[in-house]
């Protein structure tokens, strides 16, 4: 179970991406933050943004057309 | 190049005001701000008018072959005689707007102020300010005004330099 989640459905891009980054700062080192989106740049995106950023992509998995990314926020 | 505190910088040349134009320098500075990266716009010619109090943006399909908009399930362009017509760019202006609205993509207004909160630096053109008689008070507040030295000097710093 995340600590936080961000429903990011309907949202194009990079609206997912600014809102995540908004979310994860108000959670401590080491929090999570489950995102729901319905971009599917977002998978992409996602991946790029925590690669460049520090922060671990810890899941991902999609039901339908909502993708699912739970991210930890780095130390 | 990164700065002191491991820092990278971006910085982006923005010269079109249309409403299909002002996507990417906003699009583009708001992702790498929320990536971690220092972002500077510069602003001259008619990016000049995305700083302005009253955004007002407007786009034609006029000279502007590759705008086919989706219809009746295929994609249609516009001869560019039409844009002649009187209401036909206001129309293809709505019409964009509204499709953005549809497909869950932000303003131009949102983006901006999104923009703002995320401390890009917004540097305005002084020549353009002066070429075509805008006013400080014109922009809206806590832009900077400077010249081409002042991009070049952010441009020597900054490992991604685009110009759009």
């Amino acid at each position: 179970m995340a600590d936080q989640t961000l429903d990011a459905k309907g949202l194009n891009c990079p609206l997912p991406i600014l809102k995540a980054k908004k979310a994860l700062a108000t959670l401590p080192a080491g929090g999570t933050l489950e995102v729901l989106a319905t971009d599917p740049g977002a998978v992409k995106d996602f991946a790029a943004f925590c690669r460049t950023t520090g922060h671990e992509l810890v899941e991902q998995s999609q039901d339908g057309n909502v993708y699912r990314f739970v991210l930890r926020r780095k130390a | 190049m990164a700065d002191s505190s491991g820092t990278r910088s971006m910085s982006i040349i923005v010269t079109k005001g249309t409403l299909d134009w002002a996507y990417p320098p906003f699009i583009l500075s708001t992702t790498a701000a929320a990536m971690g990266l220092n972002v500077t716009l510069f602003f001259t010619f008619y990016g000049l008018s995305l700083l302005l109090k009253n955004l007002d943006l407007k786009m034609s399909p006029l000279g502007n072959p590759a705008m086919k908009m989706p219809m009746m399930g295929g994609h249609m362009g516009m001869p560019n005689v039409m844009s002649m017509i009187p209401g036909v760019d206001a129309g293809a202006t709505a019409m964009m707007k509204n499709m953005m609205q549809k497909k869950g993509v932000a303003s131009i207004p949102d983006l901006r102020a999104l923009a703002i909160e995320s401390d890009v630096r917004m540097i305005a053109c002084q020549m353009t300010m002066d070429l075509f008689e805008y006013t400080p008070e014109d922009m809206i507040p806590g832009i900077e005004i400077g010249g081409a030295a002042s991009y070049i000097e952010v441009a020597t710093q900054s490992e991604i330099n685009l110009f759009i």
